[in-house]
This record gives structure tokens, sequence and C-alpha cells, in this order.
């Protein structure tokens, strides 16, 4: 190659012939796993059975197609996003528009699919743990579409933050518990839910909202969210005429990521770059933050081996984000191996920076994002600046941020007496810049 | 951590005593740190003062799935005062050769960031018997495996009424010192009674070659202890002392008698067992 790499340094991969696709769990090289009480064995074994049978059913298969198209309203969109891409050094971006699903989120492709292997189970109650309640409300969507009971653990600290959503579940029909232990946060939710698994497993599906836990569930939600990658690899070859150079997506157990990810795993010559963004709370040099790879250490923690925030006594130590449903101090075991063997690249965004990128696509683009997808913009913002103007950036918009107007509103100073923790008028001045109509210089 | 070899009484050894006096034996439970370092390795002394065959001491850890909310409290107050890995090693020191099998439980996070090789090495040396870890199935324990076997500690694996037949065998052929057997499906803490199905699970278990079968969750008075010593080799009990401590926080003499009285009503159940 004579041409200059416009890029830095890209990882090296330690495996460029396999297929990374192919990787079907229980471990992915050293992670994964089931580390869990012998009585939620049957249970595991059992879901998993019911999965690979369905998956290879076309009745299964067509319903679940079904869905996605009549209730979700799949395909996702792929819009472009040329003010905000002017803040991004120019570089184009492209963002998946998971916030347009029904219920706001993406969370809805994993638990429709989930919720059609309960009833091939027999069972009839869910349970589900949220942390933002982007998956408890579409738990609660589904348990109301097909009819079942339904219980969602949330932390405390969560039900406050984010009490739009807990009132949106109790109005869909399902009982929102509220979990006082330990943190009160997202990991304490799922400690919950697995007592509550335990003790009603027989009529109950634990209906976990992300790529963690023990097997099959990181391998089975990554499967129901990898429609994600491939419509956007699709929709950007469309548009672009080629892969992107990048594709970004934020990251807490990481199933947003992960479902748009998959469809780039095996695209390495040339590279797309794939860009985790972890939750970087006050910054991981303070220790108030929830970037596990990029400031924990592997371990176990409910249910599979990966990377934990945890100290040397291997107790976990309570995690700390602006965003409820990044806010979780374990992380994907398949993401855990893609950082290992170098696949993918997790770059921690803290809040400030988040907050920033949540109100400048407000702003440029009419879209208000969820704080957790506004982390990818973040980092699709520096990562712009690094890459420069040829590039192509594919963002995940993985939720919509009306549940989090509450959080930004008093983040900004818009509401009561709270200081505003950054200048919103600053930010106007910046998004002012990018428009074609307004000339900068004029005082609005 | 210096106790000579001689010192250590195992699981098996316990059980076959109790065996021996043609009763089931007591097993206590307490976490080690609550309500400090020293008031619960105080407190199991009085358990095995008052006819506890072995001492399940208890590795608080910041995400308990296993346990209800009243061993949730103690072991959260217990890391809350600053709890470490190598405390629950000085307690099995302090308790070991007084005539009890000293087991730890731990979940696996905190044994793993240790190191398992370096735990049962020193958990042997501390004059421990064993560990029960109740979020390890034997299929993801290949090092606990190798280290325990290395080091010549009981690793005891848990079965619940959900176990088929496949992985009772499973789980029995990878345990030594006894067989944990979950009463029901769900965590620890004191319920009205013990299920019927109990019984079942303890004979299938037996069926899948388990010679020690010990029972535990939900037993918490003399009248379950005798129904289940009845059937199973060993009655595990914890939120049944942990709450007589949770009850009379800050005064130690008060948990102490409380603790004496609940350990002699089971002590008294697991004796009329057999009869």
């Amino acid at each position: 190659m004579s041409t200059p790499d416009p890029l830095p340094v890209v990882p090296e991969l330690e495996r460029p012939e396999g297929e990374l696709r192919s990787e079907a769990g229980p471990y992915f090289g050293d992670f994964g796993g089931r580390f869990l009480p012998e009585a939620l064995v049957p249970a595991l074994d059992e879901l998993r059975e019911t999965y690979e049978k369905a998956v290879l059913d076309p009745e299964f298969v067509a319903e679940l197609q079904r869905l996605a198209r009549e209730y979700t309203g799949r395909p996702s969109l792929l819009s472009e996003a040329p003010r905000f891409s002017r803040l991004a050094g120019g570089a184009r971006i492209l963002l998946k528009r998971e916030d347009l699903n029904h219920t706001g989120s993406h969370k809805i492709n994993n638990v429709l699919g989930q919720a059609l292997l309960t009833k091939r189970m027999g069972k009839t109650r869910l349970i589900a743990e949220t942390g933002a309640g982007q998956h408890g409300v579409a738990t609660a969507t589904a348990a109301a579409l097909f009819g079942l009971d339904c219980t969602i653990y949330m932390g405390e600290e969560d039900t406050e933050r984010q009490a739009l959503n807990v009132a949106r579940m109790r109005l869909l029909g399902a009982e929102v518990v509220a979990v006082a232990q330990g943190s009160r946060t997202l990991k304490d939710a799922i400690n919950e839910a697995f007592r509550d698994w335990v003790a009603n497993v027989e009529s109950t599906h634990y209906l976990l909202g992300t790529v963690a836990g023990p097997h099959p569930f990181p391998v089975m939600v990554r499967d129901f969210h990898r429609i994600i990658g491939e419509e956007a690899r699709a929709q950007t070859l469309e548009v672009a005429g080629r892969l992107p150079d990048a594709v970004v997506a934020c990251v807490g157990g990481g199933s947003n990521a992960m479902g748009i990810f998959h469809a780039f795993l095996d695209d390495t010559d040339p590279m797309v770059r794939l860009v985790g963004c972890e939750a970087g709370g006050d910054g991981v040099a303070t220790g108030r933050h929830s970037a596990t790879i990029g400031g924990g250490s592997p371990g176990v923690l409910h249910g599979a081996r990966s990377f934990v925030m945890q100290d040397e006594d291997g107790q976990t130590i309570p995690s700390h984000s602006i965003s409820a449903g990044l806010d979780y101090p374990s992380v994907g075991p398949e993401h855990a191996w893609l950082a290992d063997i170098g696949r993918a690249e997790y770059r921690p965004v803290d809040d400030t920076a988040a907050m920033e990128a949540f109100a400048l696509l407000s702003m440029t683009e009419g879209i208000m994002p969820a704080i957790e997808s506004a982390h990818a913009l973040a980092g699709a913002l520096t990562l712009g600046r690094e890459l420069g103007e040829d590039a192509v950036i594919l963002v995940s918009l993985s939720g919509r941020g009306d549940k989090d107007v509450d959080t930004a509103s008093r983040w900004f100073g818009l509401v009561g007496d709270d200081p505003a923790r950054a200048d919103l008028g600053a930010l106007r001045a910046q998004a002012r810049i990018t428009s074609d109509l307004i000339d900068p210089k004029e005082t609005p | 951590m210096s106790a000579p070899d001689t010192r250590r009484l195992r699981s098996a050894d316990a059980l076959d005593r109790a065996r021996d006096e043609e009763r089931a034996a007591l097993i206590g439970y307490l976490p080690v740190g609550y309500p400090d370092l020293a008031g619960s390795i105080d407190a199991a002394r009085v358990l095995i003062d008052h006819g506890a065959d072995m001492i399940e001491l208890g590795l608080p850890y910041s995400d308990p799935v296993m346990d209800g909310p009243v061993i949730q409290r103690a072991a959260g107050s217990a890391l809350a005062a600053g709890t470490r890995t190598r405390h629950v090693l000085d307690a099995v020191e302090a308790l070991s050769g007084r005539g009890a099998a000293i087991l730890v439980m731990s979940y696996w996070n905190p044994i793993l960031a240790y190191g398992p090789h370096t735990f049962a090495r020193d958990l042997a040396m501390a004059g421990g018997a064993g560990v029960i870890t109740p979020d390890l199935i034997p299929d993801e324990g290949a090092d606990w495996i190798e280290a325990s076997e290395e080091h010549g500690v009981d690793r005891v694996f848990l079965v619940a009424p959900s176990s088929p037949p496949d992985r009772l065998a499973h789980v029995v052929s990878h345990t030594r010192g006894f067989v944990y057997a979950a009463s029901t499906m769900g965590v620890t803490g004191t319920r009205a009674s013990v299920s019927a199905a109990t019984e079942g699970l303890v004979e299938r278990t037996r069926a899948a070659g388990a010679e020690n079968v010990c029972v535990g969750l939900g037993v918490s008075n003399g009248e379950q202890a005798a129904q289940v010593g009845a059937y199973a080799d060993g009655v595990i009990v914890g939120s049944a002392f942990v709450r007589a401590l949770l009850e009379n926080e800050g005064d130690s003499s008060a948990a102490r008698s409380a603790l004496a009285t609940v350990a002699d009503d089971l002590r008294a159940g697991v004796e009329r067992s057999r009869r």
C-alpha cells in the first residue's frame, strides 16, 4: 500500500482468518459461561433448547419477522445527520434509528423474541430488570401483547431518575418493584430478578435485557438484535456506496452495540472499526464511572465471566453514570472478548460529553437521543474529528430521549433551583454554526 | 496460618461422628464480620458449644443472588464495616480445633479474585475443612476441582428440587464431603415448613451416588430439624441464627443467649431425628 493510511492505529486481530460472526458461546475466548446456582441449570437448558429449535423453525422465524414489521415498525430508518456531521470534523455521520421502534428503543427486538420463546415454553409470567426503564417498558409491552403477567425490578435510584418510564410500565399493566438493596441501581435489580427467578422458575421466564448473564443469554440476546447491524450494513452500502469506516455504539451491558457490531465483525479488509462508548461518568480517573472494559478487570458477575468493576477482594464496586441504562459494573462477555482480541475498541465518554452531544443532536437535527445513545454520539464527534471529512461513521441511535427530559432539564438548569452543569447557550451557538441559513456572526 | 494439619476436622469426620451417635449432624451458618470480626467468631463458638457439628462461615459478598433479606442485611453490614477475604481465613483459624468442621460458604468471584489455588491452600493451612460454592456449578469448576483436590479441601456443590437425574449424577460425582440439597426453589430464609418433596430430593441424590447429603434453606427450629434429620445426614441452618444476631444488635450477651437457645432447640431436634 503506497497511500498513507489516514486512520489512527487500527487494532491488530489475532485471528483475522476466523469467522468472528460464527461464535455461538457458551464461551467467547476466556469469557462467558454459566456461573449461577445449580437450581437454575434446568431452566437455562430448557431455554437454550427452545431457542435453538425455534430459530430453525420457519413458523417461529415468520412470526418474529411479522412482529418486527407490523409491531416494531422495522426496518428502522438510516438517517443522514448533515448538520451534526459538521460538528464531527465533517465526517459523514449516519444514524441507525432504533429510537423510532415501537416503545422507543432497540430493546423491543430482543423482548419480542424472548416473549415468543416464553409462550413456547408454556410459561405465563415475565420478569425483567431495567435501568433506564427502556427494557422494562419493552418487556411490559410484550407482556401486554401476549397476555403474560409481568414484574419489573428496578433500582430505587433509577425509579426516581426515570419516573416517566415507571409510570409507563405500570400503565401497561406491569408490577414495578423498586429495589432498595445495595447500590439501588441496575446490578441490584438483576440480583433481585435472579432471586425471583429461582423461586418461580416453573411459571416464570427471566427476560434478561442485555447480552450479559449466563449462556444462552449473551448469544440469544445478540441474535435477536443482529437485525440492527444487518439492516444498517445494507443501508450504508446503499446510501454511501461503501461500508462505513467505523461503527459506534454505547455500551452498558452492550446489547445495541453487539446488535449493530455483529454484521461487521468479519469486515476487516478494509477494516470497519467497531467503537464501543462506555459511560465515563465523572471521569474514569475519579473512580465514579461505568467504563467496565476501560476501568475493570476479569471476574464473574451475574452468571458470566467478563470484565467487572471490582476491588481486590472481588467485591463489586458500584458504577456511576448519568445514564441509568449504562450504569452497570459489568459488560457482555462477547464485548470482553472482542476487546481482548482487539477487534473492537472501547472508549469512555463522560457525563459532560454525553450531555453536550444530547443537546447538540437535538439542536442540529431535531432528534432527541436517549442519554445512553448520546454517549455514542459524543464518541462519534471525537472519532469524526480524528478520521476527517472523508470518513463515514455509522452510529447506533439506540433510543429516544423523551424519558431523559427531566434529567437533561436539571443538567442544563432549566427547572428548579439547581445550578446548571453546562451552558445551553454555548451549545446553541455551536449548533448555529452548522446552519446554512443563519450567519453565525449575527447574534440571535 | 501455622495450624498443624492434625487440627483439621473434615466434613465426613463430623458427619460420621453424628452417624455413630445415631443422629443427623447440625450445621450452622454465620456471616463473618457481623456484628464485627470478633463478634462473628464469638457467635460461631456459641454454636459449637451448643452442639453444632459443622460451621459454615459466610464470606460476605456484594451481590448475593442466593440470599434472602436476613442474610443480605447481616452480610451487607459486615462488608460496610470493612470485612475482607483474609478475615474469613482468620475466623477459620480461630475456630478450628474446637471439635467442629469449619467450612466457608462463598460466592465464586471473591475466591476467583483471591486465586482458587491460593484460597484452597490458605484455607487448609488455617484448618478449614472445605468450601460451599452456591453459584459455581461443576461444569465451570475445573480450576476449583483441581485446587481443592490438591490441597485436600472439601468442595460442596448444590442440588435443587429442579435437578434432573443427569445433573444430580454430575454434581455428586464432582462433590467431596457432602452434597448440599436445597430444600426449596428459592433463596435463604426461614420458612414455616420444609417441603415434603425434600425427602425425595435426598433419596434421588443418594441414588445418584452421594454418600452424604445435607439439607439447607428454610430450616429454623427443632421440629423441622427433627423432621429433616430423619432422612438427611445433616441439617443446615442459617437465617434463624443470623436473625437471632440481628434482633440483638448491640447487646452481645443477649445475642449469645439467643443463639444458644436456637442452637439448643435445633440440637435437640437432630438428636431425636432418628428415634
